[in-house]
């Protein structure tokens, strides 16, 4: 079973035999690999029909729910990790998100794509018009990316709100991490990668 | 009648009986001195006896899930749209069964069938039944056709009800559980609703305490009313809006007085009507009561997830945006419940105008999540 670059670097963050909430799971890849390879116990959420469709055809527990809605119905510290990948620039509410994931999980893992990275700069900053990039590949009038961030202002938001980073990965528009990404992250990296966690319980 | 059976269809199917001779000790703390299932099945059983799915039916429903009884049936079983060969629940992979439960009035042991003690119909001397009770009789079904664990026991509505007890009661026999338009629990608003439709039944006059078939009687009134009640909250207010509107009948100007003026007052009187005429007053009444007490937390004060521990099965949890008699939010506590005691659980929100009768719909997205599911538990067993 191969994974993309950036789900492979989540699953090899998650413990074996762990158990994990994937939240906008999509068809369910991640979770079938590390149900597989892993025995990683998890649920995927997803809102989306067909995806619920698909994950089930996995075999992935999936709930549909809004993640717009809170996850309320997931108790304190209910599972290991947490995982929202590329999902939080489409969320209405990303603080309180992350911060009902920092509630249901001991640790999150966050990955976004990142509105530093410089094709995003010159597209903005020199043509003067609103960036579409391989990771963000919408139009500004049909995108269910709300809420862009960059890596710097990701990691603002972690040190405003008591949420500790124990680990980052910027991958570059091929999904790879070379030594450009690691040097100048927030204008070379195209996909931030983060395991937090919440300061002191 | 239709004019030939659709190839979609398991076509002709005869009801079968299954006697059960002991006492059957009762949740109520009575007993039945034996009882009769009535049933049918769809589909073959593999040699393995390994691809058993148990259909478990609602409140007005029975053993006829799909099929005919005879070409001049006029219309086939209460699940036809998701049941048959090819179908969402797929006929060609799977052995189904269905069994009438017992208080109903379809065959198997009820109120209308004769006391041993007296000689005369039990009615209202006929003990109370559980939802627990079903499942009781329903796994003496499953012994009586040698089937020791059932794929998935699937059911909607007061079907989802038994789906959960069968796990909680005999989690080691049934692989998967499908419950579609369901509740943990009625609520206080439910609970009201069942209590008009039985107040209608009992002050009809001629419900003579429900000893109205020695009269040669039936409480029609009562009964109609209570379906034409019931049939109001099994639908939406925009399946109402847009299924009459405020049409009038035949587009006719107001009578000016009682008659029927609306196409939704000639459509609520012919249900309350033609439900007279397939229905049994006394088995609504101890139906809706079973309705009433399914409360599998309530032993566990309350704790879902607590009733919920000895569950073994894989749950597949449905709901219909628009029921408002089993809202989503019921099933989401279901769902929660699972989670909380790590169960694997998938759950779906179908959107839908149908309300709470979403279940027995063709809707797209439903039969894609009912089927798909099903694929997998076909995979899991090696069909």
């Amino acid at each position: 079973m191969k994974l993309r670059r950036d789900l492979a670097i989540i699953a090899d963050w998650i413990a074996p035999q762990s158990r994990i909430l994937d939240l906008g799971c999509g068809e369910g890849e991640l979770l079938a690999y590390l149900r597989a390879e892993k025995e990683v116990q998890g649920y995927g959420v997803e809102i989306e029909e067909d995806r619920v469709v698909a994950a089930i055809r996995r075999g992935i527990p999936v709930i549909q729910q809004d993640l717009d809605q809170g996850l309320k119905n997931f108790a304190d510290l209910s599972v290991d990790t947490v995982v929202l990948s590329l999902t939080l620039q489409a969320t209405n509410f990303p603080l309180q998100l992350l911060q009902e994931m920092l509630r249901v999980g001991r640790e999150v893992i966050v990955t976004f794509p990142n509105m530093g990275h410089w094709h995003a700069r010159w597209q903005l900053g020199v043509l003067g018009k609103m960036p579409t990039t391989d990771a963000l590949p919408h139009t500004w009038y049909d995108t269910p990316n709300i809420h862009l961030c960059t890596i710097r202002d990701f990691e603002q938001l972690c040190a405003d709100n008591g949420i500790v980073i124990h680990q980052r990965v910027v991958l570059n528009d091929r999904r790879h991490s070379t030594w450009r990404n690691r040097l100048l992250p927030n204008l070379f990296g195209e996909v931030a990668l983060y395991r937090c966690a919440l300061g002191a319980r | 009648m239709p004019a030939q059976i659709p190839a979609d269809s398991v076509g002709l199917v005869i009801p079968q009986t299954a006697a059960f001779p002991g006492d059957l000790q009762l949740e109520c703390g009575r007993s039945l001195p034996g009882y009769t299932l009535v049933y049918e099945t769809y589909g073959v059983l593999n040699k393995d006896r390994s691809n058993a799915i148990l259909l478990c039916h609602a409140l007005s429903g029975d053993h006829h899930a799909a099929g005919y009884h005879q070409l001049e049936d006029r219309k086939p079983g209460w699940w036809e749209h998701l049941l048959g060969p090819g179908k969402a629940m797929d006929t060609k992979q799977f052995f189904f069964v269905c069994a009438n439960f017992i208080g109903s009035c379809k065959g198997s042991t009820g109120p209308a069938s004769i006391n041993p003690e007296t000689g005369s119909p039990w009615g209202l001397d006929f003990p109370m039944v559980t939802v627990r009770d079903w499942v009781k009789t329903q796994a003496d079904l499953a012994d009586y056709l040698d089937i020791a664990q059932w794929a998935a026991v699937i059911g909607g509505s007061l079907g989802g009800m038994q789906v959960m007890q069968w796990s909680m009661d005999y989690p080691e026999r049934l692989r998967n559980a499908v419950v579609i338009a369901a509740a943990p629990k009625l609520t206080a608003q439910n609970i009201a609703f069942n209590e008009v439709c039985r107040q209608a039944i009992m002050t009809d006059p001629d419900f003579h305490n429900g000893r109205y078939y020695a009269h040669d009687t039936k409480p029609r009134r009562g009964l109609s009313l209570a379906r034409m009640i019931g049939h109001i909250t099994y639908l939406s207010d925009d399946a109402m809006r847009s299924k009459f509107g405020r049409e009038t009948r035949g587009g006719k100007a107001f009578s000016f007085g009682f008659d029927v003026d609306f196409e939704v007052e000639s459509y609520l009187r012919y249900q309350g009507s033609s439900f007279v005429e397939r229905f049994d007053a006394n088995s609504y009444l101890y139906i809706t009561k079973a309705l009433d007490y399914f409360d599998p937390a309530s032993a566990y004060g309350g704790n879902l997830a607590e009733a919920f521990t000895p569950i073994q099965a894989a749950y597949l949890v449905i709901s219909f945006s628009s029921d408002w008699r089993f809202s989503p939010e019921r099933s989401r506590e279901i769902v929660q419940a699972l989670y909380t005691c790590n169960r694997d659980v998938s759950y779906a929100e179908i959107e839908s105008t149908h309300g709470h009768d979403s279940f027995l719909m063709p809707i797209p997205q439903y039969v894609a999540v009912l089927r798909t599911y099903l694929q997998r538990v076909a995979e899991e067993i090696g069909l």
